[in-house]
């Protein structure tokens, strides 16, 4: 991960991955590093199922994430994080938001929403790392915050000082700014003693 | 449009390129119609100063605009999804033709995989069909590049460019060189050239000879164009690409010698021969169909092609790898999750009437916009689905096949964007030869699904400037047809009423469902009264469940947890509307019969 890496972003449409990715990739690129990110819009979006692909390197051919090539993982949603199984990489970090937001079966009462989600990642020995990023958002007063959690959980396992990705979020958030960098501070705490 | 750490390079999307890269160019004229994955380009464009944009009510009324322009001495852009070509295809073969003045370059956004589309159909063979140069970039950085390219050799050549893209290069994102305004080198004016520019007989066969000049030419440009080029690498094998498929071959192959071609039509023939003289193997890679394949192979050249190397999909690097023996390493294999498909908003429109359909003994023939998604259960309420405005079309034509016993049976369904694009046709079809269906027109005031772009019957421009909007009511009775209602979708059982009656009526009728979309900028901002839902009053009929508005779940009983909740035993759940997510619009509490729903703060 020192001079390259995969980072798969998985959620459900409107949780604010589009934000949380750019935000990344602007701190990679005050780095000096070379970034592809590939996004899905148009149907993909109604409340759907998402993922963005992001790459970084000294130099970066394709936008897409092989399968089996994920270095990192932050899932938005519980389900989301196992959803995308196939793309991780064996030693894959997973940065899970432990919210559910139920999809249409299990809004309708047709099936429930599905137990031992975090134990389908870490019986395959997937570092796991849970995390509320609700909580974190409701106790920063910012409850839009969450996506800055999350972010900041990732930013520990990245070869980026702690102060770019602050200067990245200064310029890049447009409210709450305050808030939303005690958030990221509170996620980056969650993961910092694992890198 | 952002900054990133280098003063010349913007971190840009591929449309986003495309945009800059064109006002670049010294683009003066733009016109399209949105479709992903094109649409961000005229959004973005319409930032910029000095070039005229607009949304065009369908893309073939944009790619005439374009022409018209062009035939004006302007630099023009005409943008549109693949399917928007079939609809562009008339102007466009003819364009052929006639050539340009100004430099005129067609922006085809293609969607292998169909991440948001009906078909993957591979726009490249409209290159070879209408016998006119197509460009591919491969990734945004390319595209800015190239687009200067595609202007240049336009206005050389006398011809329309074709310019295709893919999702997956119109929206990635990547590092993007940036430079300056240029100005096109034609002088903008009437200049009239009636031999060159109108198609009758006598001088289309003189401008038939032109073209084939024209790609006489044409071919020995490709062989010294920049964008086709030869990468030499290890020698044993040789892989010819293009597109987004140059990168996976990069990232499959590192190591490899590659010829990237950067023109999908016409081919640098002898550049393809030199390049397979010196490869043990060649191995050609592109996604959907074998265009590059078949020419090569009529050169005479033994390759591997759709023999390995799927032509269903969008490709990567570890399909590449897969495809061709090279190994992968392990791969977890997925894991059972319920599937997330997209969903209407809560609070959209759309799902009162689909609710209500889906209650009929009716045929509902559909169309292409986010009502697309009242196929989904649990409205489940729609049988047919083909392309921008066939819904009228299809309705029409299982009447008449259909004869009395079709009366009452046949509903087409379609938005307004859709309508204005290519319904209103069909409905004059409908009214002039007397169909007994009846069209559902879903007027949200907005393109919704691509991200809500004004039409003709918005109220306002591309830009923001206000407009006209047509009013579809008036437009239906101007058509000839008598029974035009007006009705509230989110009124659910008053909807019922008139959707029975205006459906078993044995003449043509309309029904507009006029509601504004919930993610309008006005809509937004609308104070909204979210609703609650009253578990002491609930059945569990699943009335509003059924609904399947998001804000909406459902929670399970067994007969011990009912009774302590003072129901009955049998009783297998109860409604919960989630407050925060709810946009009051009220279908929910128009079906509940148990006055188990709310105002939330009336509660």
């Amino acid at each position: 991960m020192e001079t390259s890496g995969n980072i798969l972003f998985s959620g459900v449409g409107g949780q604010g991955i589009l934000l949380a990715s750019e935000i990344t990739v602007y701190a990679l690129l005050e780095c000096g590093y070379d970034a592809k990110k590939s996004e899905v819009h148009g149907m993909a979006q109604r409340g759907g199922s998402v993922v963005a692909h992001l790459r970084f390197g000294k130099k970066v051919y394709s936008p897409l994430i092989d399968p089996g090539q994920a270095d990192i993982t932050i899932a938005f949603e519980m389900m989301e994080a196992v959803r995308y199984l196939p793309f991780y990489k064996k030693d894959c970090k997973v940065i899970v938001n432990t919210h559910h937001i139920d999809p249409p079966m299990v809004a309708t009462g047709k099936i429930p929403y599905p137990s031992g989600l975090l134990e389908e990642l870490e019986k395959r020995n997937i570092a796991t790392f849970p995390m509320d990023g609700f909580a974190i958002a409701k106790s920063v007063g910012e409850i839009r915050s969450a996506n800055l959690a999350l972010v900041g959980a990732l930013s520990s396992f990245l070869p980026v000082e702690e102060k770019v990705f602050l200067d990245v979020i200064k310029k890049r958030v447009p409210r709450k700014l305050d808030e939303n960098i005690q958030a990221f501070l509170a996620g980056r705490k969650i993961t910092s003693k694992e890198s | 449009m952002t900054q990133s750490n280098s003063k010349t390079t913007l971190w840009l999307s591929g449309n986003e390129a495309i945009a800059r890269g064109a006002w670049q160019a010294g683009v003066t004229v733009a016109s399209g119609y949105p479709g992903t994955p094109s649409t961000e380009i005229l959004e973005n464009l319409v930032t910029y100063n000095d070039v005229y944009c607009e949304w065009a009510p369908n893309e073939k009324v944009g790619l005439e605009t374009a022409l018209g322009a062009s035939f004006a001495g302007a630099r023009v852009l005409a943008t549109m999804k693949h399917v928007g070509l079939n609809v562009a295809a008339d102007p466009l073969f003819t364009a052929s033709y006639t050539g340009v003045r100004g430099g005129l370059v067609i922006i085809n956004a293609d969607d292998p995989e169909m991440h948001s589309s009906q078909n993957e159909q591979d726009n490249r063979n409209y290159a070879f069909a209408a016998k006119l140069p197509m460009m591919e970039p491969s990734d945004p950085a390319e595209a800015i590049d190239m687009l200067k390219d595609a202007f240049e050799l336009s206005e050389k050549y006398d011809t329309p460019v074709l310019f295709r893209t893919t999702t997956r290069i119109a929206h990635v994102k990547g590092i993007v060189p940036v430079g300056d305004r240029q100005i096109g080198p034609v002088k903008v004016g009437i200049e009239k050239m009636p031999a060159k520019f109108v198609m009758l007989p006598a001088n289309a066969r003189a401008r038939r000879l032109e073209i084939a000049k024209r790609q006489e030419n044409l071919k020995d440009f490709v062989e010294t164009y920049s964008g086709n080029r030869i990468e030499w690498g290890d020698k044993k094998r040789g892989f010819i690409t293009g597109g987004i498929s140059y990168l996976y071959t990069k990232e499959a192959f590192p190591e490899a010698s590659v010829l990237k071609l950067g023109m999908a039509y016409p081919l640098p023939e002898k550049m393809i021969a030199e390049f397979v003289r010196e490869v043990d193997e060649v191995i050609i890679i592109e996604e959907l169909d074998p265009f590059l394949e078949i020419h090569i192979k009529a050169m005479g050249i033994p390759c591997i092609g759709k023999e390995k190397i799927p032509a269903i999909g969008e490709l990567n690097s570890f399909i590449l790898k897969k495809s061709l023996g090279v190994a992968t390493g392990d791969v977890f294999p997925p894991a059972e999750v319920p599937p997330r498909p997209p969903n209407m908003c809560p609070g959209c429109p759309h799902r009162g009437i689909f609710y209500n359909l889906g209650k009929m003994d009716v045929f509902v023939s559909g169309d292409i916009g986010c009502y697309t998604l009242g196929y989904l259960p649990p409205l489940s309420a729609m049988d047919s689905c083909v392309c921008m405005g066939a819904s009228i079309g299809v309705a029409h034509g299982m009447d008449k096949a259909l004869g009395k016993e079709g009366e009452g049976k046949t509903v087409a369904v379609i938005g307004d964007s859709t309508f204005m694009h290519s319904g209103i046709t069909g409905l004059i079809n409908m009214a002039y030869n007397k169909s007994a269906s009846t069209v559902i027109i879903l007027d949200n005031r907005i393109t919704a699904m691509t991200g809500h772009q004004p039409n003709p019957a918005s109220g306002n421009t591309l830009s923001g400037d206000p407009a006209f909007a047509i009013d579809i009511e008036a437009l239906c009775r101007t058509i000839g047809v008598k029974h035009v209602t007006v009705v509230n979708p989110h009124d659910i059982p008053a909807c019922k009423k008139i959707l029975k009656e205006e459906i078993a009526r044995p003449e043509t009728s309309v029904v507009i469902a006029k509601a504004p979309c919930v993610l309008i900028p006005e809509e937004r901002k609308r104070v909204k009264k979210p609703l609650s839902s009253l578990i002491d009053k609930c059945t569990g009929c699943r009335a509003c469940v059924n609904l399947g508005c998001p804000a909406i779940s459902w929670t399970s009983l067994t007969p011990a947890e009912a009774k302590k909740l003072g129901k009955k035993e049998k009783q297998k759940g109860y409604a919960r509307i989630t407050e925060d997510m709810c946009n009051g619009c009220g279908q929910c509490l128009s079906v509940c019969k148990f006055e188990a729903i709310a105002v939330a703060e009336e509660k």
